[in-house]
């Protein structure tokens, strides 16, 4: 159907002409967006607990009064998986809060997730009537998402989705993080035998071992993918597709398509000298050291260097949950060294805020160009160049150039590098004819299907580092374009 | 899953294991590792895989008591099994004719050696081993070695077996005496740093495998990362096998202490407690 007409028949349903009555619009425009909850910013960058605590239900039904339930509810077009928006805040607005995490979950299996890490302020949030239309601060659709899901796993009473009866057809994803979870939802929903494989031992990929339990807890993310197993998908972990089994094993095997969303595996360095020494973490290393393998806690086996002086290299969200986590390990000065400006970073707004709160050191326009290290190789020094910002690049940002003669030195004992991260090259590598781009992401069309056509690719492999709910986008995509293949398949 | 089918003692801090892990076993070559963990609560280590049967679904693991991890994994039993074994990972051995074929295994390293020199044996080379040892009872699969070679050659450090001497005089010997035109050096990397000196006097094309500290194994973290030919290189993707020549050890020396400290506590912490 018509999805305007969709929309527009939903909102003539009469428990939501009722409510559109009881506030008029004016009345609701008069509030003031709710504020998240938080721990105290002294007190939070020494304990790994969440920062965010979620909405009160008072607060949750207030916030949800600001939405006017636009004729046209623009919000939804900024969101990558279609949330429908309207109806689900509606449905707090009237106490429904477990119906309000179903309609949530018709199109996110992830809810809980998406309310904590989506940068809602580039997407639904900044398609909001209020931000287009009032220039007012829009109706926090991030808090009320996660206040539902949360609302949903705290109750015990987790719906599981409607499944379609099951056409016994096998298809498989390779990675487990939240392009395939996204994905294997939809397909389960078709009635497909879906398996999802995974390297590393846990299920969740960057969910698990990238994202810090203070911004998103391991385990609201176990419930989630407990629900998605309860869908029957099963989960193979230390399963490198590939190598254990390749492609061609498990088309034997009868698996009648692939979805591939191995991630973006490589980290990137910046090839300065010292950049080897002791002590010198890729962000990948140091969140999955500590995130996946508990190297800060002391029963792991699993060791990670810590010390007073940490410098974080980069601005992204990455950057951000690397220096904060450094702080919450003991650094007195857990430093962000960034080669633009506060503008310019990619982080979220609110994660540098909360950086900023936590005491973070912000070393902006300066860049790295060597490291020092003692007589036993381990990193005792940075030497950084101060930079300032030129003409925009391709990326539109204003470029940095080095200030030459601006060198100078300070003491570090752990410098975390978080400039980036290439694709992961083990699948490309493994599947003969599979086309890539030169920087080796997995070339699909709109349908998300690659050069081979029973293999189907989403998430970072594709976009070589994007953010989850567009991972999640692609993986709902790539299910329909997926489930339309098969059935053209079968027709023939 | 991974249910440990036999156990044996080379000595008393190596122990050799053979795992039920069909998936692996299938489709592992000489050269490829394993990534391993222990419990809940354990850390992943590498293991380069000394073998395999795939009629039986079974690979051989042999490990070195050095740390925490390890000295766990020797102390599990027959019919246990380990919590997470994840592979076959790295890039195979280049296996080809070449002519005369020169291994060494130091330690150890004779272990991961084995499918090699069987892999060249096979493939028409004339093989020619020096296995090295301290002493005696440390060295290992000596039997197995000879089945594939042409001609063994022991050194040990205190002349306890074969001649007393390094690896690196073993092979100068075989060097001096006739052509050779290719080297594998396994062991520690103090020895393999020796042994590719040893054959760059020579100008012989030289490959060494290399066992380096990795978190996940499949180019995610970069703990692994190296020097080779003056630039960066993960040994979990691009590895372990690199040429020789052009590989930094002491670099690879330095990484490898990164954590020795914490590694010694934790060692003697998990000893007092056993």
């Amino acid at each position: 159907m018509d999805l305007k007409k969709f929309y527009k028949e939903q909102r003539a349903q009469e428990w939501r002409a009722d409510i559109r009555k009881d506030i008029k619009t004016k009345e609701r425009v008069s509030m003031t967006r709710t504020k998240m909850l938080e721990q105290d910013p002294l007190v939070r960058n020494h304990n790994g607990k969440e920062v965010n605590l979620g909405l009160t239900e008072k607060l949750a039904m207030e916030e949800a009064r600001r939405c006017i339930d636009c004729p046209d509810p623009t919000c939804i077009s900024g969101c990558p998986v279609n949330i429908y928006i309207p109806k689900f805040i509606k449905k707090i607005e009237i106490g429904d809060f477990l119906g309000a995490a179903q309609i949530l979950k018709e199109t996110n299996s992830l809810p809980a997730v998406c309310g904590r890490v989506c940068p809602q302020e580039k997407q639904c949030e900044a398609n909001c009537f209020y931000t287009i239309k009032l220039g007012q601060p829009p109706v926090a659709i991030g808090f009320l998402e996660r206040f539902a899901a949360d609302y949903e796993q705290n109750s015990g009473k987790m719906a599981v989705p409607e499944i379609a009866e099951s056409n016994g057809i096998k298809v498989a994803a390779v990675g487990s993080g939240p392009a395939s979870l996204a994905w294997a939802t939809d397909m389960a929903r078709f009635g497909y035998d879906v398996t999802v494989f995974e390297a590393l031992h846990e299920i969740g990929g960057v969910l698990k071992y990238g994202i810090p339990d203070f911004r998103l807890p391991n385990s609201v993310v176990d419930v989630e993918i407990n629900n998605v197993k309860s869908m029957g998908v099963k989960f193979v972990t230390n399963f490198v597709v590939g190598r254990t089994a390749s492609i061609e094993d498990l088309r034997e095997q009868g698996f009648k398509a692939f979805f591939v969303a191995s991630g973006a595996g490589l980290p990137r360095f910046m090839n300065i000298p010292g950049e080897n020494f002791n002590g010198i973490f890729s962000s990948n290393e140091f969140l999955t050291r500590i995130n996946l393998m508990g190297a800060a806690k002391e029963d792991y086996d699993t060791p990670v260097s810590l010390g007073k002086n940490i410098a974080v290299i980069g601005g992204g969200n990455t950057a951000m949950d690397s220096v904060r986590m450094a702080k919450r390990l003991g650094a007195e000065r857990a430093m962000i060294v960034y080669r633009r400006t506060r503008e310019e970073m990619p982080a979220r707004l609110e994660e540098v805020h909360h950086a900023v709160e936590e005491e973070i050191e912000f070393l902006n326009l300066n860049n790295p160009v060597e490291y020092l290290a003692d007589d036993k190789g381990r990193v005792t020094h940075m030497i950084l160049q101060k930079m300032e910002l030129g003409e925009p690049d391709d990326s539109g940002r204003r470029r940095p150039i080095p200030i030459e003669g601006s060198e100078y030195k300070i003491p570090v004992d752990v410098v975390v590098v978080a400039v980036g991260v290439s694709p992961n090259p083990l699948i490309p590598a493994s599947v003969k004819g599979l086309k890539t781009t030169k920087w080796g992401t997995i070339v699909v069309n709109d349908d998300f299907q690659t050069s081979i056509e029973d293999i189907f690719a989403g998430g970072d492999i594709v976009r070589g580092g994007a953010t989850v709910i567009l991972a999640m986008g692609d993986g709902r995509d790539a299910a329909t374009g997926m489930d339309e293949y098969i059935k053209n398949k079968i027709k023939k | 899953m991974n249910k440990i089918i036999s156990k044996e003692h080379f000595s008393e801090n190596v122990v050799k294991l053979v795992i039920h892990a069909p998936d692996i076993a299938k489709s592992r070559k000489p050269g490829h590792f394993v990534m391993v963990k222990l419990g809940k609560k354990g850390e992943r280590i590498p293991l380069t895989i000394a073998g395999a049967d795939t009629k039986a679904g079974t690979i051989d693991l042999v490990i070195q008591v050095v740390g925490v991890t390890s000295q766990k994994l020797t102390a599990l039993n027959v019919g246990d099994e380990i919590t997470d074994l994840a592979g076959p990972l790295g890039q195979a051995t280049h296996i080809e004719k070449v002519g005369t074929v020169l291994a060494a295994g130091g330690g150890v390293g004779t272990a991961p050696l084995l499918p090699i020199v069987e892999g060249f044996k096979k493939a028409g080379n004339r093989v020619i081993t020096v296995l090295a040892a301290r002493n005696k009872d440390l060295l290992i699969l000596e039997d197995q070695i000879r089945k594939y070679s042409d001609e063994v050659i022991i050194m040990t450090d205190d002349g306890s077996y074969g001649t007393k001497g390094l690896v690196t005089h073993g092979m100068e010997e075989v060097i001096k005496r006739e052509k050779v035109d290719l080297a594998i050096v396994i062991g520690p990397a103090v020895m393999m740093k020796f042994a590719a000196l040893t054959t760059k006097k020579f100008n012989i094309k030289t490959f060494a495998s290399l066992n380096t500290i990795m978190v996940d194994g499949t180019g995610m973290c970069g703990a692994c990362r190296i020097t080779v030919g003056g630039k960066t290189k993960f040994v979990c993707v691009d590895g372990p096998e690199f040429d020789a020549h052009q590989v930094d050890f002491d670099q690879m020396l330095m990484r490898l202490s990164a954590y020795k400290e914490e590694e010694a506590v934790a060692y003697e912490k998990h000893m007092a407690n056993l």
